[in-house]
């Protein structure tokens, strides 16, 4: 029977190409946004072009073919663009794409080696401890499954040079009952640490469709990667325009609202979601808010400055804010952050022109490893 | 695992059950495995173990996925080789697997027996487990990139071998040619020289020797379809490297005569399987399990040809004619639609011929021989084609010639483009020269880019290749870093 090893083998490898194609493409996957539409619990499902191998073949052009049943002369065969069946007589073979599952971890890991992204050193939360085991122990008994064959060899050799039994010529190496050697486990802890990211936007009228469509994708790339980072994520939404309120991931990408923007309505919400629900001793806080940049007034500016560097910034790893372009917007507040916290590491801003601009982003945003 | 008793009986009497019908098939081995071994088997083209390669994995992966979301389940597998194996899937129903058992029994007779199938290694397995572990050696001295990419390199030359031609010709004698440049003279004493060999005689004799020098210079000689071989001999290859071409295409050969003869082959099982099925081995409570699975072998869907359908059918129908005298001349010259319709002269020769014609013919012969205007109408053949300007596949025509005609050209050389070499010293320059034998269908370019890339990583010097595209003639050139078009006169071969 087959080696199971074998086809795995070739399985991994297949794996592996596929791996650096999805990074060779990455930006464009990205910027399609097609992946997040296509996200399971831990699996992406990510579309790749069959891998083929190039041959000599006839062009579709004048290609056709042979078939049976019904129908009349100049008949569609009803099967739209598609070749049906690429007229080869009993060669099944069609060129379709694949779909390849990716885990999530996977593609985080992907994403992190294509943006260069430093891994996250979560702040102090030593508390919460699992408890993992790990086959890393050596043991004089054990099951005959768990046998370990090069310690057991290298027993029996000592064991037969220092009573003399080893003959040069004649190396013959039996290891007794004692000379056995096994694999066991250790306990070890693991220290888990949690994040959650507090999502905030405007969702006044001159965020679009395309607008949030970004922030979508850009949230999603988010997300895998802290979800890799940390053991445990939980995430937040919350929409504002002139008055803020919570809502599920669903509304938060689709709700569309008119009126006034005040964003401290926002940041008040999210300062106390935080204080209510996730102390910073055991949570590492990641506040994002995407907008276009125009706020109700001066003194509301001023009033989003205060309760960040008196609420939201000691409390959160890092504050990120993404201007995303909208033929609308004056685009002011990305310069009133600059302003206020220029020296402030922990605020990070980008502006997203278009979609092309999420690569980009996401790099600037992550790329600090906070 | 081997065959439970209840299977083994069961092989036993279906074994027994061809034999009566005639059927010589090699020993068979049966091993009945879980789904995910038959994905394995099958992503390694039924071998047990293949050299290391990641497009095994990728026909896993699909395998595997396919059968997970129920789209498909391979029923069975078998091997051309003596014995020959074959696998059932564990847990199929019983009808299943007497269906499967019978119809692989009619596959090992046509591999044991069909003339196209006479030149294949019939140690197979071994022969693949040895490729196996040569390419591992490669692989642990080398590096799986290197390896795995020069493979893919190799691949993509696969279909570059002589399907009609004898795979054993390893080395050709294409140095052989070389002459001494002596006249051959008779032997004669002097005097008599000038009457037996004439000096016109010599002249003439030494114009030609200078022809064929000229000739021979020109490599190869004569256009060879083998371009793998043609590469094996000439290209400079690391012997590592020509030892991966030789192994690729002694696989290729291996594997071509499936190719050519799906269509009968397939028919060939079918046609079998229902036989000993249905006289012998059913009870009558199985039979409409038996339709059902039966259907759904046969089913046809627009646009695609079911080769076991089509195979079954000419069988049936080359066996009935044979049958009642329906062929030769008289038959032929016949008007008289009813008298031909009524047409049976009790010859009782159509088991006799069915088994010549599974010994000596392939899917063009047997297409080209055996197709008639009345099986074509009876089954609703029709060919079709793209109109570009509905976007659709459409039904061409129901002529009974056009529908041939167009069968004939996707099996013709396996529906592989003929290309020749044509050139190794092109241009003077030990460049090569492909030469695509235009067919009235254009070669994908973009494709053929892929291969010139693939060719030139073995030939490592300029490749091209002359073809027809929209009706003009086109040298497509490679030189390591970019691709040229030029237009030229295309002179067919």
């Amino acid at each position: 029977m087959g080696d199971q090893s074998k086809i795995k083998q070739d399985h991994r490898r297949f794996k592996q190409i596929v791996r650096g194609k999805i990074k060779r493409n990455l930006r464009e996957y990205m910027t399609k946004g097609e992946l997040t539409g296509k996200q399971g619990k831990d699996l992406v499902k990510i579309p790749i072009p069959r891998i083929d191998i190039p041959r000599f073949r006839y062009g579709q052009k004048q290609t056709g073919g042979v078939g049976q049943g019904e129908g009349e002369v100049g008949e569609s065969l009803g099967q739209g663009e598609e070749a049906p069946g690429q007229g080869k007589a009993g060669e099944g073979e069609g060129e379709k794409g694949i779909e390849v599952d990716v885990t999530l971890d996977e593609l985080a890991e992907i994403m992190g080696e294509e943006l260069e992204l430093p891994r996250i050193e979560p702040k102090g939360t030593e508390k919460l401890q699992t408890q993992r085991d790990k086959y890393s122990g050596i043991r004089s008994v054990g099951p005959e499954s768990l046998r370990h064959f090069k310690r057991t060899f290298k027993e029996a050799i000592k064991r037969q040079v220092a009573s003399g039994e080893y003959d040069p010529d004649n190396p013959l190496i039996v290891p007794t009952r004692d000379d056995k050697r096994y694999r066991s486990w250790k306990e070890t802890s693991l220290p888990q640490s949690n994040a959650v990211i507090i999502y905030m936007m405007d969702v006044s009228g001159s965020m679009g469709d395309e607008q949030k469509e970004i922030v979508r994708i850009e949230s999603f790339w988010i997300d895998t990667w802290l979800r890799s980072q940390y053991k445990g994520l939980d995430s937040r939404f919350i929409i504002h325009d002139a008055t803020a309120k919570e809502v599920d991931r669903d509304t938060f990408f689709h709700t569309r609202e008119s009126g006034g923007t005040m964003i401290s309505s926002a940041y008040k919400l999210a300062l106390s979601i935080i204080e209510d629900e996730y102390p910073v001793e055991d949570w590492n806080v990641y506040p994002f808010h995407f907008s276009d940049g125009d706020n109700w007034s001066v003194d509301d500016t001023g009033e989003c400055m205060r309760l960040l560097r008196e609420g939201l910034l000691p409390r959160s790893n890092m504050f990120c804010y993404g201007q995303v372009e909208s033929p609308y917007g004056s685009g002011q507040f990305i310069k009133d952050l600059n302003e206020n916290f220029d020296e402030e590491d922990h605020v990070i801003v980008s502006e997203i022109k278009n979609r092309e601009g999420i690569f980009d982003s996401i790099k600037t945003f992550l790329g600090k490893g906070l | 695992m081997t065959l439970p008793s209840h299977l083994w009986e069961i092989k036993e009497h279906i074994y027994e059950t061809a034999i009566e019908f005639g059927l010589d098939p090699f020993e068979t081995i049966f091993e009945v495995v879980d789904y995910d071994q038959m994905n394995e088997i099958a992503a390694f083209g039924g071998f047990p173990t293949r050299y290391p390669h990641w497009r095994f994995g990728m026909e896993y992966e699909q395998l595997s996925k396919s059968y997970e979301y129920g789209l498909s389940k391979i029923y069975e597998m078998v091997i051309n080789n003596d014995p020959s194996y074959a696998y059932l899937l564990e847990g199929n129903n019983l009808v299943d697997q007497k269906t499967v058992i019978a119809h692989v029994y009619a596959h090992v007779d046509f591999f044991k027996n069909n003339y196209y199938f006479s030149k294949t290694n019939r140690k197979m397995i071994d022969e693949m487990a040895n490729h196996g572990a040569r390419v591992r050696r490669y692989v642990d001295r080398y590096g799986i990139e290197l390896v795995e990419d020069f493979i893919d390199t190799c691949l993509s030359l696969e279909n570059l071998i002589d399907y009609h031609g004898p795979p054993e010709s390893k080395r050709q004698d294409l140095e052989d040619q070389t002459n001494s440049g002596e006249i051959p003279r008779l032997r004669a004493k002097d005097y008599m020289d000038d009457y037996i060999n004439p000096q016109e005689y010599l002249e003439r004799q030494k114009q030609k020797l200078a022809e064929e020098e000229l000739k021979s210079k020109q490599f190869p000689s004569e256009p060879l379809k083998d371009v793998m071989h043609f590469l094996l001999e000439h290209a400079p290859l690391e012997s590592w490297e020509a030892d991966i071409l030789s192994i690729v295409r002694e696989e290729a050969y291996y594997f071509a005569p499936q190719g050519q003869t799906k269509i009968m082959n397939e028919g060939w099982a079918s046609y079998w399987h229902d036989k000993i099925l249905t006289t012998r081995v059913l009870d009558l409570s199985e039979i409409i399990d038996f339709a059902d699975i039966n259907a759904g072998v046969l089913a046809t869907a627009p646009g695609r040809l079911n080769p076991y359908k089509l195979g079954l059918e000419l069988f049936r129908d080359v066996e009935d004619r044979w049958n009642k005298g329906k062929f030769g001349k008289e038959y032929d010259d016949c008007d008289n639609l009813e008298e031909k319709l009524s047409w049976d002269r009790e010859l009782g020769q159509g088991k006799e011929q069915i088994f010549r014609v599974r010994k000596l013919y392939n899917d063009v012969s047997f297409i080209d021989e055996f197709l008639t205007e009345e099986f074509v109408a009876e089954h609703q053949m029709y060919s079709f084609g793209y109109n570009r300007k509905s976007g659709h596949w459409e039904i061409d025509s129901r002529q009974f010639q056009d529908v041939k005609d167009k069968l004939l050209d996707q099996l013709t050389n396996f529906g592989n483009p003929f290309i020749y070499v044509k050139d190794g010293n092109f241009k003077n320059r030990a460049e090569l020269l492909l030469h695509h034998k235009h067919m009235g269908v254009d070669l994908d370019m973009q494709y053929g880019r892929g291969v010139l890339r693939a060719l030139h990583r073995v030939w490592k010097r300029p490749v091209n290749i002359e073809t027809l595209s929209d009706d003009k003639g086109v040298l497509l050139s490679y030189d390591g870093k970019e691709f040229t078009e030029t237009s030229i006169e295309y002179h067919p071969i």
